[in-house]
């Protein structure tokens, strides 16, 4: 073996258990790298009153409720489970009817999720006004939301 | 063929040629590109005009992976081939990959406001990015850490090709993980996820973002290899005034 080869096994084998050992923590701690938990996740595994988490998934159809001082109730659903949330204050732009929002916040007594936080979530399709209306007369619209203006 | 490239002077003269072309094409794509992105491209039906953000940031995202990449290559060569080149090259990237980097982390910081009503969150994704920003500033300060080439050259290396892992980290992270960034639309099996007319402007500043990305690496090699001369010249007069002195 000459010394080049040497070298260059001592550089593969190194970073092989770096890279294993690696992989090994982010699989530990998948738990946590996530950016937010989703409703069926709280639903299985329950989830204490006032520990803050962040909640994400899609808002659900015709639950948005909106009261004076900019108190808005809504339910946000992953398809299995849907949790109320309630939050005070501004709304990103992209919010409405199935968009995918994370929420920041706890969960009440009441089972109702207080949250201090929206953020607006944005999926990785992008195409013109024209192309997303087209797309909706025609029926195959699949995002399940209604695009800006018709609503 | 490999002896003859590893070899600094032919990189002179045939860089030296070359650049200008590559400059000038740099310059020519990069006014398509930048007409393409913010005229000709429709505005998105969720985004509207904030789309034209990502006509930089996708592209700057894209030259601070290649970049790295490109300084892993050069890692091992100069490790295990000791190739003469290999080190000036990687230093010659550092810089640039931790520009392109800073440029994708402000100009997504800029785009999540509106689109997400924040400009930072600490999901997998936008952490990955910021450690890579940080292991080219590490590599940035090692290089000046160490007064001679050829030591820091190697020290610098071994970073390199541990900062490496997380370049994978980056790519699947929005797969991994859930995030609050949206997955890939560009490269992914099922095919991009954005329509022609705002493929194509993207296509454009990428190809011109890599000819910037080539064309400023090319000249920082150039300086880089000229420093050095300077380097042994300096070391050479002042060996032959020292022995001048002894006499």
């Amino acid at each position: 073996m000459t010394r080049k080869q040497r070298r260059l096994t001592l550089i593969g084998v190194t970073g092989a258990v770096l890279a294993i050992s690696l992989g090994l923590v982010l699989f530990a701690m998948r738990d946590t790298i996530v950016f937010f938990r989703a409703p069926s996740d709280i639903a299985a595994q329950g989830v204490d009153e006032g520990v803050r988490f962040r909640l994400g998934g899609l808002v659900e159809d015709g639950s948005i409720r909106r009261e004076t001082g900019q108190i808005h109730y809504f339910r946000v659903t992953d398809g299995g489970a849907s949790i109320e949330v309630r939050y005070q204050g501004l709304l990103p732009d992209l919010f409405r009817e199935g968009q995918g929002v994370v929420t920041e916040g706890a969960v009440d007594g009441s089972g109702l999720f207080r949250a201090d936080t929206v953020l607006a979530r944005h999926d990785e399709n992008y195409m013109p006004r024209e192309v997303a209306d087209a797309l909706k007369a025609q029926g195959l619209w699949q995002h399940g939301d209604p695009a800006p203006g018709t609503q | 063929m490999w002896t003859k490239l590893a070899n600094p002077g032919f990189f002179m003269r045939w860089s030296g040629r070359l650049l200008p072309w590559f400059a000038g094409a740099t310059v020519l794509v990069f006014a398509t590109g930048l007409y393409m992105s913010f005229f000709m491209a429709p505005p998105d039906y969720q985004q509207g005009e904030t789309i034209r953000i990502m006509y930089i940031h996708v592209p700057s995202a894209w030259m601070a992976l290649f970049l790295y990449t490109m300084m892993s290559i050069s890692a091992i060569g100069t490790l295990v081939w000791r190739h003469p080149l290999a080190d000036v090259s990687q230093k010659a990237a550092a810089p640039l990959g931790a520009a392109f980097t800073l440029v994708c982390l402000i100009t997504g910081a800029l785009w999540g406001k509106p689109m997400w009503g924040t400009y930072w969150v600490w999901d997998a994704r936008l952490t990955s990015v910021l450690v890579l920003f940080l292991v080219y500033a590490g590599i940035m300060a090692l290089w000046r850490a160490i007064d001679d080439p050829g030591r820091a050259a190697r020290a610098v290396s071994i970073l390199t090709l541990v900062g490496a892992l997380n370049l994978p980290i980056i790519r699947f992270s929005v797969d991994w993980w859930n995030t609050l960034h949206q997955p890939a639309s560009v490269f992914r099996m099922d095919g991009p996820t954005i329509y022609p007319a705002m493929l194509y402007p993207l296509l454009v500043m990428g190809l011109a973002f890599a000819l910037l990305a080539i064309t400023m690496h090319a000249y920082a090699m150039r300086t880089e290899l000229m420093r050095r001369r300077i380097r042994t010249l300096n070391i050479l007069e002042a060996e032959r005034l020292d022995s001048r002195a002894a006499a």
